[in-house]
């Protein structure tokens, strides 16, 4: 490369390179310093993992992210599969509404979420029918878990989808040739075949559920997960200190994800034919 | 190897007409011997990979239509019950396993026990002349080592049939012969009842024990190379396989006349058109027998062990002449032919 191109190159890169400086390294710094900057220092951080509420919070958080994940994988990639191979009446109305929920902002997922299973909801309605017993699990992490995947699965199923239509149906043919019964299929050609649309779907999966905070914020304040720790933190407590450390520590969990990620696709990917 | 444990296949009126009302395959009726290889060759699109499809248990034929394998109606076997061998053009393999995985997937399938699983694998590899690739991912490995594996996968469960549909036809010429020769030494040395499609006629006629030729959904003609070779049913038969002349005659008086062209017959005239192949008409040697055809030389071609004249006789296409005569020939030359009248065919279509 000459000198003449590098320069034309660095010169084309200086845009993004000015917006990733201005609104995310010094801003992310900036957080990171204020987090050190507290009557304990550096210790905020530590108090991450020592402070019983903010680990447990972690932790669920974490979990929450990793189970919405697993969830909102096996659903999209069985609906966005059957979506891919089968042309049936009403399927393009179908996919439409599974995609839907991508024009919806957090709080109306949540108030959804109410509308089905909160106090006046549908499943209690339901449930005290049956059993006599009302089921309210809205303002809870299962409520929370519930949103959560209905709004990760569009996304999910698309990139699915587009991943399916790519499959080899030679390869299915041949691992029958060979003895495989639809199950083994699946498991050992579409499954790895779809391996790098997994991960990538996954990865902003879980992203989006460890910082998502609408949904979160309209089922109740009581649901401890890392967002509205940092927000209680943040407007109710004052305390500025705390919810640096926790936003900074929150945003390298996702970062570490998704590297993580990208580095199994970029595997994955170099190994298929 | 095993004995030879092939078992024939028959199709009963087995058709097929797909979804959109495309009639790919004529309801068909058709025997393969146990151990035989039958290859399908014909045109694209003429229906070769529908028939491998529904031999397979890939696609079902149209109500009606049955498949045996030996004594046992299939008609309702899927592929993955059918113990079936398949080998595609495009290889197919797994592209998430290694080189051994793939031609062992087959007996990890079936459950056949770690050991005896590792020595059949090596021996198919050893067999296709890849050991060295064993470790090897498949997208490492070049078209014709790919579809070695792709062989040596299929093979590997020992099936009671094999399918390969066009195995070669992404491969260049070169390697395209070496592997037509390995195929054909893997062939008579399984006895394993196969079936091979194919537009390549020379590949046809060197793997084939017999031939089926296709044309639109049907078999044109079916039997062994050398029947097809020499007694082509039909004009298009006797294009597909093997260069043919066609010259356009009347009968008259005990000689068939056509421009340039004056054969003495007595049988029947058939026809308004006579076939005939390159290397049955010569070059008239003035022995008494009088010359049949005269023309002049548009073209010729020295190609060492013979000479590939094309002859235009005043009308119609010109005729092509393969001859071993040791003289040369010059474009624009005279050139006077004789034909033996056995050597004559006469297309029915
Ligand atoms: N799934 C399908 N739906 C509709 N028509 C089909 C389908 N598969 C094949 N056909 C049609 O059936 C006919 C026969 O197809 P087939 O694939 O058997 O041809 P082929 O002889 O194998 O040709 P080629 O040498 O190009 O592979 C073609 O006209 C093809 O367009
Ligand atoms: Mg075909």
């Amino acid at each position: 490369m000459g000198g003449r191109e590098r320069l034309l190159l660095l010169a084309l890169m200086a845009p993004a390179a000015i917006v990733f400086a201005a609104f995310f390294l010094l801003p992310l710094a900036r957080l990171f310093v204020i987090g050190g900057t507290g009557p304990t220092g550096w210790s905020a951080y530590l108090a991450i993992v020592t402070d019983a509420r903010y680990f447990r919070s972690l932790v669920s958080t974490v979990l929450l992210s990793a189970s919405v994940t697993a969830a909102t994988l096996v659903i999209s990639g069985i609906a966005g599969v059957f979506l891919e191979r089968n042309r049936f009446r009403g399927r393009a109305l179908v996919t439409a509404m599974l995609t839907l929920p991508l024009a919806f902002p957090g709080v109306v997922i949540g108030f959804m979420v109410i509308m089905l299973a909160g106090r006046q909801g549908l499943i209690p309605e339901i449930t005290d029918a049956l059993f006599n017993e009302r089921l309210v699990f809205a303002y809870s992490m299962a409520g929370l878990f519930m949103g959560y995947v209905y709004f990760s699965i569009p996304r999910t199923i698309l990139t699915v989808m587009a991943s399916a239509e790519k499959l080899d149906p030679r390869l299915e043919e041949a691992a029958r040739s060979l003895g495989a019964r639809p199950w083994r299929v699946v498991a050992d050609v579409i499954v790895p075949g779809l391996k790098p649309a997994f991960i990538s779907a996954g990865a902003i999966c879980f992203a989006t559920a460890m910082g998502a905070f609408g949904t979160a914020f309209t089922l109740a304040t009581r649901i401890n997960v890392l967002p509205m720790v940092i927000y209680t933190e943040f407007t109710l407590q004052a305390n500025l200190v705390m919810a640096s450390a926790l936003s900074f520590v929150l945003g390298a969990i996702t970062w570490a994800a998704l590297a993580l990620a990208r580095s199994f696709a970029g595997s994955s990917v170099a190994a298929a034919g | 190897m095993s004995a030879p444990d092939g078992i024939p296949i028959r199709l009963e009126r087995a058709g097929k007409t797909f979804d959109d009302g495309t009639r790919a395959l004529e309801p068909t009726d058709l025997t393969i011997e146990a151990g035989e290889t039958l290859v399908f060759l014909g045109p694209s699109g003429c229906g070769k990979t529908t028939t491998l499809r529904i031999v397979a248990g890939l696609d079902q034929p149209d109500a009606g239509g049955r498949v045996w394998f030996g004594s046992d109606d299939v008609t309702e076997v899927p592929i993955e019950r059918r113990n079936v061998g398949m080998v595609f053009q495009s290889y197919a393999l797994f592209p998430n396993m290694s080189v051994a995985d793939n031609v062992a997937y087959g007996l990890k399938v079936r459950r056949v026990d770690e050991a005896e699983r590792r020595g059949r694998v090596a021996q198919m590899l050893e067999m296709m002349h890849i050991t060295e690739l064993a470790h090897r991912r498949i997208d490492q490995l070049s078209g014709g080592q790919r579809q070695r594996v792709a062989l040596a996968r299929a093979i590997a469960p020992r099936p009671r049939v094999l399918l390969l549909d066009e195995p070669l036809t992404a491969l260049d010429a070169k390697l395209r012969e070496t592997l037509r020769v390995e195929i054909d030494r893997l062939l008579r040395s399984l006895a394993i009842t196969t079936v091979y499609v194919t537009h390549d006629q020379a590949e046809a006629m060197a793997l084939g024990d017999r031939i089926a030729v296709m044309q639109k959904g049907r078999i044109a003609q079916i039997g062994t190379p050398r029947e097809i070779y020499q007694r082509p049913s039909s004009a298009f038969v006797a294009g597909f396989i093997g260069a043919m002349n066609h010259v356009s005659v009347r009968a008259d008086n005990g000689y068939l006349i056509g421009s340039g062209t004056r054969i003495p017959w007595h049988g029947s005239a058939p026809g308004g058109q006579i076939m005939f192949r390159p290397e049955d008409v010569s070059i008239h040697d003035g022995s008494v027998s009088p010359a049949v055809m005269e023309g002049r030389i548009l073209s010729a071609f020295f190609l060492g062990d013979h000479t590939r004249l094309s002859v235009d006789l005043g009308a119609g296409d010109p005729i092509t002449v393969r001859t071993e005569a040791r003289c040369s020939f010059a474009a624009g030359d005279a050139v006077r032919l004789s034909l033996p009248a056995e050597r004559i065919l006469w297309p029915e279509a």
